[in-house]
């Protein structure tokens, strides 16, 4: 691969989560690094969308410390993640569903955009001329993702495939320079997956973006990621590149001794 | 009126991006404020005026600063009427208490006084959200309702409340006659409409729908959950003070506190539901709706009795009416909860295919 994989931006110390008597996560540590494609699996509830949602902020660990680009955190906000350049997909669709695709992609870039409402209210010549500047980078990610077809339909309408395509588009449309994708190929067919699989290093080889994945199909976990983070029951269980992780005897035994 | 959206292709995201960027719509809405601005102010008399065109007005600028609110931003509110009194009252006592104001001015002040109340309200919206939001407005309607009858200050300590509104001046020129308010109206409405339908076409509008839509990916995006539904809030009542001001100011001429009450912000949440919640001509198509369909009904059904010999009283019209009222509501709810800003699309995609099917 032609890009090279950088220093560790994101550092995750001993973190432990709980809902009431539920354990979701417990003293997990791991590790991102930029530009690299990071994929966390594990079996159904072992804490992936957990951790996910502690990286930017959507839930706050009870312990564990966070450490993105050298800033030591207890907890994330939404707010310094998205400002920080962190941008993610939900495992079940998360589109404005009243919007159309086009609208849905131009709100990732809301953080962007500096006009206020007064100015959006009177079209004023700056609030006219950011809209149309940031619609011109909303349809560089059209092309990209190749939904030019459907840009004016409300997503509400489209196929599941489809949205999750406009999910991740949404997500680009911000330019993160971290993705964090929760089960992007979730319910896909093959060609939808290649086609996916295909935009997630496209994103990462072009823009160096760094991404962290779930995915639970592991031909594509294997394929596509440059190391790998296995949890079990909130614990973590196995941390190294595919190969390492393939052969570690606990992740054998999690992912044969329990039924899914 | 049906065209095809088809084979008009922009070069350029401005042409794309324009308010109306379909040549068609562009040409019915210029006729349609031609109609407004010069047809209708030489041919309507006295009592369309006075009985149709400027509450219509009115009460579509009320609905559209509710549909800010409620089809937007997705947040519940049952308290317009209360919104529409703070505008009233609050423009009264700009014009009686600050020398030489400018009636324009003091309409604005209303509205930015409602704006104020409605931020107030709508803090409890970070926290609750549907059924207990609406309780929390509803709470406002009452509140706001009981401070106008109890602090008489607030009327000029005139007896129960109510206020008599001065004539309305502008520039030396008097607005008295029906067909001059009405046209103060049409140009203020006018205006708010397009200054509406521009902000929910750009980011301001698309933060409210994402809002709206799905607050947890919202707040991913790095959309401030609390300001961004405080700002429909402040807008919303905006637009619905503006309402009341011109209610008090332009179309009664005299109002009471109980004249806001809870009967009429329930009538304005109709209009939305019947025109269509989230649409700016939604707002329009309601409010012509509910305010029509009385007048139509008091037209047809003696009518309909005498054919029938039937003998209809004047309380069972009106009760005919509520249950015709509460029918078309659960319709709406129902089968087309667009509305009739649906049911008009729908009726343009089905007449671009005729007479062909496919
Ligand atoms: N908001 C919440 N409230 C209560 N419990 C939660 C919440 N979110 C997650 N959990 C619990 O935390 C545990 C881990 O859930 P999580 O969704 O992170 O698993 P997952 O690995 O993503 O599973 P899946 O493969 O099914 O998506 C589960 O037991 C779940 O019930
Ligand atoms: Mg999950």
């Amino acid at each position: 691969m032609a890009r090279q994989i950088g220093d560790v931006i994101l550092d995750l110390k001993n973190i432990s989560l709980r809902f009431g008597g539920v354990r979701a996560l417990t003293d997990i540590s791991f590790d991102v690094k930029e530009h690299e494609v990071r994929a966390i699996i594990g079996p159904n509830g072992a804490g992936k969308s957990s951790m996910l949602n502690v990286i930017n902020g959507v839930y706050r660990p009870q312990e564990g410390e966070i450490i993105f680009r050298g800033e030591h955190r207890h907890n994330m906000n939404t707010h310094i993640a998205s400002a920080a350049g962190i941008a993610r997909t939900f495992q079940n669709i998360a589109l404005f569903k009243g919007m159309s695709v086009l609208d849905n992609l131009m709100s990732g870039r809301t953080l962007k955009m500096k006009a206020n409402f007064l100015q959006h209210a009177l079209w004023w010549g700056a609030a006219r001329n950011e809209e149309l500047a940031h619609r011109a980078k909303v349809e560089e990610v059209i092309d990209f993702l190749e939904i030019e077809h459907i840009r004016k339909t409300p997503v509400g309408r489209l196929p599941y495939g489809l949205q999750k395509r406009v999910e991740l588009g949404r997500a680009l449309a911000a330019e993160p320079s971290m993705l964090l994708l929760d089960e992007p190929m979730a319910g896909m067919n093959v060609e939808e997956k290649q086609d996916m699989c295909r935009f997630i290093l496209d994103v990462n080889d072009h823009f160096g973006t760094t991404i962290v994945l779930i995915e639970h199909d592991m031909g594509v976990v294997m394929d596509i990621s440059d190391r790998v983070v296995v949890l079990d029951y909130g614990k973590k269980i196995g941390d190294g590149t595919p190969d390492e992780v393939k052969n570690n005897p606990e992740v054998i035994s999690a992912y044969l001794g329990t039924q899914h | 009126m049906f065209y095809r959206e088809t084979g008009q292709f922009k070069t350029s995201y401005g042409a794309d991006q324009q308010i109306f960027p379909i040549r068609q719509d562009r040409i019915g809405v210029g006729l349609v404020l031609a109609v407004a601005f010069l047809v209708v102010p030489a041919l309507a008399g006295e009592y369309w005026f006075n009985a149709i065109l400027t509450p219509f007005l009115i009460f579509a600028l009320a609905a559209l600063g509710l549909n800010i609110l409620t089809g937007y931003a997705g947040q519940l509110s049952l308290g317009s009427a209360a919104f529409m009194a703070v505008g009233a009252y609050a423009a009264y006592n700009f014009q009686l208490r600050v020398e030489g104001i400018p009636i324009l001015v003091s309409f604005i002040c209303a509205g930015l006084t409602a704006a104020g109340v409605g931020i107030l309200f709508g803090l409890p919206s970070l926290r609750i959200k549907g059924f207990y939001l609406a309780v929390a407005t509803l709470a406002a309607q009452f509140f706001i309702v009981w401070c106008l009858t109890k602090f008489p200050w607030l009327s000029n300590n005139s007896s129960s409340g109510v206020i008599s509104t001065p004539t309305v001046k502008i520039l030396g020129y008097v607005f008295d006659g029906a067909r001059d308010k009405y046209l103060l109206v049409l140009a203020i409405v006018s205006v708010m409409a397009l200054m509406a339908k521009n902000m929910v076409r750009s980011k301001t509008g698309r933060s409210w729908m994402a809002v709206r839509d799905m607050d947890v990916a919202a707040e991913v995006i790095g959309i401030p959950l609390l300001r961004t539904k405080l700002l429909a809030f402040a807008v919303s009542s905006f637009y619905c003070g503006v309402a009341g001001a011109l209610y008090a100011f332009c179309y009664l001429g005299s109002v009471e506190p109980d004249g806001f009450s809870l009967d009429l912000s329930f009538h304005i949440l109709f209009m939305i539901i019947i025109g269509g919640v989230g649409s700016i001509l939604g707002s329009f198509l309601g409010a012509a709706f509910i305010l029509l369909l009385p007048i139509l009904l008091d037209v047809l059904l003696p009518e309909l009795s005498s054919l029938l010999h039937l003998q209809l009283q004047g309380s069972t019209v009106s009760h005919i009416q509520t249950m015709v009222f509460g029918a078309l509501i659960m319709f709406f709810l129902v089968v087309e909860p667009h509305g009739l800003a649906r049911l008009w699309q729908i009726a343009k995609e089905k007449l671009r295919l005729w007479p062909f099917p496919h």
